[in-house]
């Protein structure tokens, strides 16, 4: 019979050890103790070979090669750099090349792949065909073929800069790269760039003040269209205010080279293209998938609420689809970033490129590689902890 | 409009229910109204798109046939031609482009091979060889496969591995790098998902650890580190070493593809087995990874051909794959500067094999969803 | 078919469940107060309750997929604690049978029927197919032993489920919730084969929200709530007048329509 003596034992008691084999507890800690030993002893028999390696090959070891001068230049760079400075400088350099094709690509790569994506969906066959074509395309070529396709392009079929391809007045290509004019710099562009910072700070204003009003009074006011004229107009009008000032440094043939404008190597235009190219087949999918993961019904819901088309995309489908979209689109710019170490291959100076050549020089290996990973393990780790915040926000808005 | 006499409902519930472009009786036209010319934008973007397309077609035609050249005495013809392709390189160098250095009167052993590998990836696509036979029939496929390769039996030649090359090389990097690392990333899979702390940890910091760095970085490990690592006097050559990068980079991506399978097993199939007593690794083994990697063909598929693509990146530490051999083709003087050329005919190379693949990978995965609805 | 209508067995004094002071948490939520419960041989105990009163998490404890945390849980003369040894031979003496059937989906129903007692009891293949076939013939579906799980309907898979559980020759068998994620017309299929287990003198502890199958077929009815054994009583008593508010409650709210 059910007895109600209660507050006896109000918490789990501790657990009951008998040291026996056929406790799972001891069982389990036995499987680890031997699995960590094994593990233990293949890593303890890996480092001795390597450290009586290191001795009878004469290798240094340690980092301190990083201070010695590095005697190689480097053929591109955000940072000055001179043959003269340092590994650790080379390797500065290296990894602000990585970051800056990384950026640019990761940029261009999600406005085209979601353009694709899009297309896909379009009720225009013709359209939603050549989108797929070139999905499949892309993706089905290995990237590293790609960069010596964009590569050998530059090279063999771009001429001289004598007889560049000038498309657009103010840009050649050639297989010098490509060259195109910049506006010279006048404090008028600074004073754009303050008026842009506070077009945003005042469409955010004006966007929490019509929400507001909207929850209050039930008024709407179009928010998003002023936000937009403001983004646009306000530095448009310090532009016209301040002179409207547009000398531009056009880019000159000077004997065999381009002189002025701004030059980007034909390398680093080649690993930029090939890893927007490619990475865009895959963002496609992913835009596409996310839009399609929005149940048609959802759709027809919100239409049947009596909402605008307009205003269906942006309240119902579009916080559903990016939630679907935005985890494999992280793991996306990851795969670009790692990606983007083939420049090894095609020689733009890059965090691995100048490793290698550093390898080469001074013979440390394990150094060497070992910067290259903590780099790229340091971009990994703080995406994977931004999307482990990201998924329990999101799991967060679900329940 | 036709009215139609012979049915007793109102012709305009008929007109109603047609369906838009339903005013032309033509298919054809019905459908390019349809899908093409529905409203103004779509007709002009339909154009926009019909005049690139059709502009673009014309120049790659042009290109690649009609002022191409495909056979050459001196390439002077090809470089002051200067429109056309110069497929006269593919022509002479094909042999080299697919085999490499194997030499020259032994490379109808690396065809067989080559088929040999279609004929593995055939069979292991079709469902009724998808049970023991498959494993006998890669034993031996492989088997063969290495006979061809390395001769010294039955009267062929022997030919040492520095020398393999091309598509063939490729194929096996491919190949062994999926079927070895598969094992592994089953243990890496379960590892991560058992309850030993020790034991999951050192399976997620393997798995984080490959998965957060680039391919290159291993393949760099595996051509300057690997050799430092083994005892002195003991040597392995540079084509098992990039062999074993890739199976240990492999194994980490499959694990995570597998622990999805693993994950969307229920519950209630862990309790079943438990409840009839079954112990851990016939649970495992007999119900779980049965069910796990069913679910998981399609993106395991895909990794295959993920790594397809990714052999190509031993090029980096110097050995000659597809990639490397087409690469190595234009170095010759006279055929400097017609790389394109030869990037896009290993292009179509990569292309078939990855597409197919993905194309399987695709109905498959229909095909199966289809099956679990039923 | 031609069940030999064995008399039913007097029960007998041995008992093969014996549950005392059991109780369990999750985390800080005391799910088991206390659960003092005896089941002895050829006895049949229907336990109901309101959902979240800890009458699943009580039978799954029996065979521990669910670990008690104290108290102490004999089945077989075994006590239940965390040598695996003594789980995995009450395990080979309990069969359970799910709501959600737990079928393996891979498997044909013949393969499910025998891969527990090829590789847990060792039956040599040719004699667990034979047991498997008796098995489906008594529980009317010899005739699908070829097919999938998904090929067949729920009242089918849940006869399978059951005939899964017998082939392993168990001395006891629970059932929780067995009808409940069936189609109506389904849940009679599965309740014949139950009674014709249960009139053979299968020792049963059955959590079900079926009042009709328990009239007819328990000897003990356990009502709980809130994790606690509220009530025991014979089925006759219980239904015609429980003791407790509580069951009165329940018992009007299940009944009332």
């Amino acid at each position: 019979m059910a007895t109600k003596v209660q507050g006896e034992h109000r918490r789990p008691p501790p657990a009951a050890f008998n040291l026996s084999l056929n406790n799972p507890t001891v069982r389990a800690i036995l499987y680890q103790i031997i699995v960590l030993g094994g593990v233990a002893f293949v890593v303890w028999y890996l480092v001795s070979n390597t450290i009586q390696n290191l001795e009878t090959r004469k290798i240094a070891s340690g980092f301190t090669f990083l201070y010695r001068e590095a005697g190689f230049a480097i053929g591109e760079g955000l940072v000055e750099f001179s043959p003269a400075d340092t590994y650790l400088d080379a390797f500065w350099v290296g990894l602000l090349n990585t970051l800056r094709v990384a950026v640019i690509g990761i940029i261009f790569a999600t406005v085209f792949g979601t353009i694709l994506g899009v297309a896909r969906l379009s009720r225009n066959w013709l359209v939603a065909r050549a989108a797929s074509l070139y999905v499949e395309f892309i993706r089905n070529i290995p990237l590293l073929l790609q960069l010596f396709f964009w590569w050998s392009v530059f090279r063999d079929i771009f001429p001289g800069p004598r007889q560049a391809l000038s498309p657009v007045a103010g840009v050649y290509f050639s297989n010098r790269g490509v060259n195109f004019a910049v506006p010279v710099s006048d404090p008028v562009h600074w004073y754009m760039a303050g008026a842009f910072v506070i077009a945003v700070f005042a469409s955010i204003l004006i966007h929490r003040w019509a929400t507001r009003r909207q929850q209050m009074t039930g008024e709407q006011f179009p928010s998003i269209l002023t936000g937009l004229g403001l983004l646009f107009g306000l530095p448009l009008a310090v532009f016209l205010i301040g002179g409207a000032p547009t000398t531009f440094d056009w880019p000159e043939l000077r004997g065999f080279n381009f002189v002025g404008g701004s030059t980007v190597t034909p390398e680093f235009t080649a690993l930029l293209i090939g890893l927007i190219m490619y990475t865009a087949g895959f963002i496609a999918e992913i835009v596409r998938a996310g839009i399609l993961a929005v149940s048609h019904g959802q759709t027809e819901a919100a239409l049947a609420l009596g909402l605008t088309r307009g205003r269906v995309l942006r309240l119902v489908i579009l916080p559903q689809a990016l939630r679907v979209i935005i985890p494999p689109m992280i793991s996306q710019y990851l795969n670009l970033t790692k990606n983007s170490s083939l420049a090894v291959a095609i020689g733009y100076p890059d965090i691995v490129s100048i490793a290698n050549t550093a390898i080469n020089q001074t013979g440390q290996a394990i150094e060497g590689i070992a910067i290259i990973m903590i780099v790229y393990l340091t971009f990994s780790l703080s995406i994977s902890a931004f999307m482990n915040w990201y998924n329990r926000h999101i799991a967060l808005v679900e329940r | 409009m036709a009215q139609n006499p012979t049915a007793g409902l109102g012709a305009g519930a008929i007109a109603e229910a047609r369906p838009p472009g339903g005013l032309a009786r033509n298919p054809i036209t019905r459908w390019l109204r349809a899908n093409l010319f529905n409203t103004w934008l779509n007709s002009a973007v339909t154009l926009i798109v019909l005049y690139f397309a059709i502009k673009g077609l014309w120049s790659f035609m042009d290109w690649a046939f009609l002022s191409a050249h495909f056979e050459v005495d001196d390439t002077r013809v090809c470089r002051e031609a200067k429109e056309g392709a110069c497929w006269a390189l593919i022509t002479e160098k094909h042999r080299f482009i697919l085999f490499g250095t194997y030499p020259y009167e032994e490379q109808w052993r690396a065809l067989i091979v080559i088929f040999l590998f279609i004929a593995l990836y055939v069979v292991s696509a079709m469902r009724r060889f998808w049970n023991r036979r498959l494993a006998l029939i890669w034993a031996v496929g492989l088997f063969a496969i290495g006979v061809l390769m390395w001769g010294g039996v039955l009267g062929l030649r022997y030919v040492e591995n520095e020398r393999w090359g091309g598509l063939p090389l490729t194929l096996m990097l491919a190949t062994f790098g999926i079927a070895l690392a598969f094992p592994l990333g089953i243990a890496l899979a379960l590892g991560r998902r058992s309850n030993m702390p020790a034991i999951q940890a050192l399976c997620v910091v393997y798995i984080e650890l490959i998965r957060g760095v680039p391919l290159i970085s291993l393949l760099f490990m595996a051509s300057v580190m690997f050799p430092l690592f083994l005892p002195e006097g003991m040597t392995i050559d540079k084509l098992l070493r990039a062999q074993v990068a890739i199976i240990m980079f492999a194994a980490a991506y499959l694990a995570e593809v597998i622990r999805g399978g693993l994950q969307a097993i229920p519950k209630g199939q862990f309790e079943a087995a438990d409840s009839l007593g079954l112990s851990y690794i016939h649970k495992t083994g007999k119900i779980i990874l049965p069910q796990a990697l069913k679910l998981v063909i399609p993106p395991l598929v895909n990794s295959f051909i993920g790594l397809f693509k990714d052999t190509s990146l031993v090029l980096i530490i110097g050995l000659f794959d597809l990639l490397n051999s087409a690469k190595a083709s234009i170095i010759e003087p006279k055929w400097v500067g017609f790389g394109v050329e030869a990037y896009v005919f290993v292009s179509i190379i990569y292309f078939a094999f990855c597409f197919a693949m993905s194309k399987y990978s695709q109905e498959l995965e229909a095909t199966l969803a289809r099956g679990h609805k039923r | 078919m031609s069940t030999a209508a064995t008399v039913r067995p007097a029960s007998s004094d041995q008992p093969m469940i014996e549950m005392r002071k059991v109780n369990k948490w999750y985390g800080e939520f005391h799910v088991l107060r206390d659960i003092n419960f005896t089941v002895r041989q050829g006895q049949k105990v229907v336990v109901c309750g309101p959902s979240g009163s800890g009458k699943s998490t009580m039978i799954r404890c029996i065979n521990r997929l669910e670990e008690h945390q104290a108290g102490e849980i004999i089945v077989e003369g075994i006590e239940l604690t965390n040598d695996i040894k003594n789980v995995e031979m009450i395990r080979r003496e309990v069969g359970m049978v799910f709501q959600q059937f737990n079928l393996f989906p891979h498997l044909t129903v013949l393969e499910n029927l025998t891969l527990a007692p090829i590789w847990v009891r060792k039956v040599p293949k040719k004699e667990a197919e034979e047991t498997a076939t008796y098995f489906l013939q008594r529980v009317h579906i010899p005739e699908q032993a070829h097919k999938y799980p998904g090929q067949l309907s729920g009242g089918q898979q849940q006869r399978v489920a059951i005939a899964r559980s017998l082939c392993m020759k168990p001395k006891i068998m629970l059932f929780d919730e067995p009808t409940s994620a069936l189609d109506p017309e389904m849940i009679k299929e599965v309740l014949d084969v139950m009674v014709e287990l249960a009139n053979e003198g299968m020792t049963m502890v059955c959590v079900t929200h079926e009042m009709g199958f328990a009239r007819t077929v328990a000897d003990t009815m356990v009502f709980m709530d809130k994790g606690e054994i509220v009530e025991t009583a014979p089925p006759k008593d219980f239904f015609a007048n429980p003791r407790t508010d509580r069951a009165k409650l329940f018992l009007s709210q299940i009944l009332g329509h």
